[in-house]
């Protein structure tokens, strides 16, 4: 039986893991190397590296610490921030990246999605989508929200978007749900679980993860395919193998490490 | 003489399992030269993407017969292995026919009130059982976690070494005579993975 992923993400700026307040003020918490072998040998199922400084800076990511990453680590992971080309996905994906991941670039140019599933396998595409509830209920996208000051709402539908970029060639879709994130209360059941019937393809949750059992929660209630988070892991608040203890003890299937 | 040649079909996987195989000490070259594939000691076909786009590929540089003809120990890896075999119903294709069989699209499925769907791609950490001996395995327990991404999968049958199951059985590693194939990836698959490619560079595989 398939196991649920866990899913650290990582904040790369300038080849360091930063962790940010509120999108500023980051602080240095160490070298990508040592800390994505940190999280291999604790048991994480798969990691995200999110280049914070590749998309504002109108850049793509730097081809040389996917490279030193690759290396190393015997665990796939995702590269994430600064792609908006085949050939800035194909340098990341040279370079030993397993998938890339993009998110405001799609919502610009939707026809991207179809040509790097064209190009590389629909396996190495992953769709991010930022959405929050508004006033009439409705979930809906965002964009820029790497930059707070530069952060748009659109009038396209959370739900909508799903369908659509799966249309598209995505193979998987992380669903970051603004409104729990950083708040560290659970994730957003209901936004997952209608994202969930609009998903056929792998579905993966992030935004809102305080404890363990908002883990358990949201496999059971929402049935994602993996729970992605960053600051309960960076901060220790959750350990990835005390995490797996109690995700197994509840029945949920994920990898022994 | 090389001890591992990766043929470079233009994949997009290639540097993650040569980065693999260096981590055990291996001589690890890359290339789509014939001549220095034949003179490898072991052959690996890694490969990402479409059976069709493979094939093109693997015609284009001129290596459909060099592979077919091969005599030391080959291990194709995900489409790789897929590519082993006589066709594959991804884009009508035919494969290299050096295993017996066609590969087909794994199913999407609905679940029942109260058990998982299955999604496709099968994206994750699948559990790897035997069904026949081979050092391929050696090392590597019965319901080890292996790493899988593919929407497509090669049929249960005499040649199958493991399987894992999403929606339907699958043939997760394979062997016929020194022809080996892991649907799943080991470079990507922690200390299972390693010990596979491992065991396909020792002396017990030839």
């Amino acid at each position: 039986m398939l196991s649920r992923r866990i899913i650290p993400c990582l904040d790369v700026r300038d080849g360091r893991v930063v962790k940010g307040v509120r999108f500023r003020d980051h602080v240095d918490m160490g070298d990508i190397v040592e800390l994505a072998l940190r999280y291999r040998d604790e048991g994480a199922d798969e990691l995200v590296f999110y280049d914070i400084t590749a998309s504002p800076q109108a850049r793509c990511v730097d081809r040389d610490w996917v490279e030193r990453v690759a290396r190393v680590i015997d665990i796939p992971f995702c590269v994430a921030g600064g792609i908006r080309s085949v050939d800035d996905a194909r340098t990341v994906l040279h370079a030993g990246a397993d998938k890339v991941s993009i998110n405001t670039p799609a919502l610009q140019r939707p026809a991207l999605v179809t040509e790097l599933a064209d190009a590389f396998g629909v396996q190495c595409v992953v769709v991010g989508i930022d959405s929050l509830r508004d006033a009439d209920g409705e979930w809906r996208v965002r964009r820029f929200t790497g930059d707070p000051s530069r952060t748009e709402a659109l009038s396209r539908r959370t739900l909508d978007w799903i369908g659509e970029v799966q249309r598209l060639g995505a193979g998987e879709v992380v669903l970051n749900c603004m409104g729990s994130d950083g708040v560290r209360e659970g994730f957003d059941i209901g936004q997952l679980r209608a994202a969930r019937r609009a998903c056929d393809v792998p579905l993966v949750a992030s935004g809102g993860a305080g404890t363990a059992s908002h883990f358990s929660d949201v496999f059971d209630q929402a049935d994602v395919d993996g729970a992605l988070a960053a600051s309960v892991f960076h901060s220790g608040a959750v350990g990835i193998p005390a995490l797996k203890r109690e995700l197994r003890r509840r029945g949920v299937e994920v990898r022994d490490a | 003489m090389n001890d591992v040649v990766l043929i470079d079909a233009g994949g997009a996987n290639l540097g993650s399992v040569r980065y693999a195989l260096e981590r055990l000490g291996a001589d690890v070259r890359v290339s789509a030269d014939a001549s220095v594939i034949r003179a490898a000691r072991r052959v690996i076909l890694p490969g990402v993407g479409t059976a069709a786009a493979g094939m093109a590929r693997l015609r284009q540089a001129g290596l459909v017969d060099v592979v077919r003809g091969l005599r030391q120990p080959l291990l194709g890896i995900c489409l790789g292995m897929q590519l082993l075999y006589e066709s594959s119903e991804e884009g009508e294709v035919e494969c290299l026919g050096l295993l017996p069989g066609r590969v087909a699209r794994l199913l999407p499925a609905v679940g029942d009130a109260g058990t998982p769907a299955v999604r496709v791609p099968h994206m994750g950490w699948n559990r790897l059982h035997r069904v026949a001996g081979s050092p391929l395995l050696d090392g590597i327990d019965d319901g080890a976690q292996a790493y899988f991404v593919h929407s497509y999968a090669a049929p249960v049958d005499g040649t199958t070494i493991a399987v894992a199951t999403h929606g339907r059985e699958f043939a997760a590693v394979v062997g016929e005579g020194v022809r080996f194939g892991a649907q799943f990836h080991p470079e990507r698959s922690a200390s299972v993975g390693s010990r596979l490619l491992r065991n396909f560079l020792s002396e017990a595989i030839a």
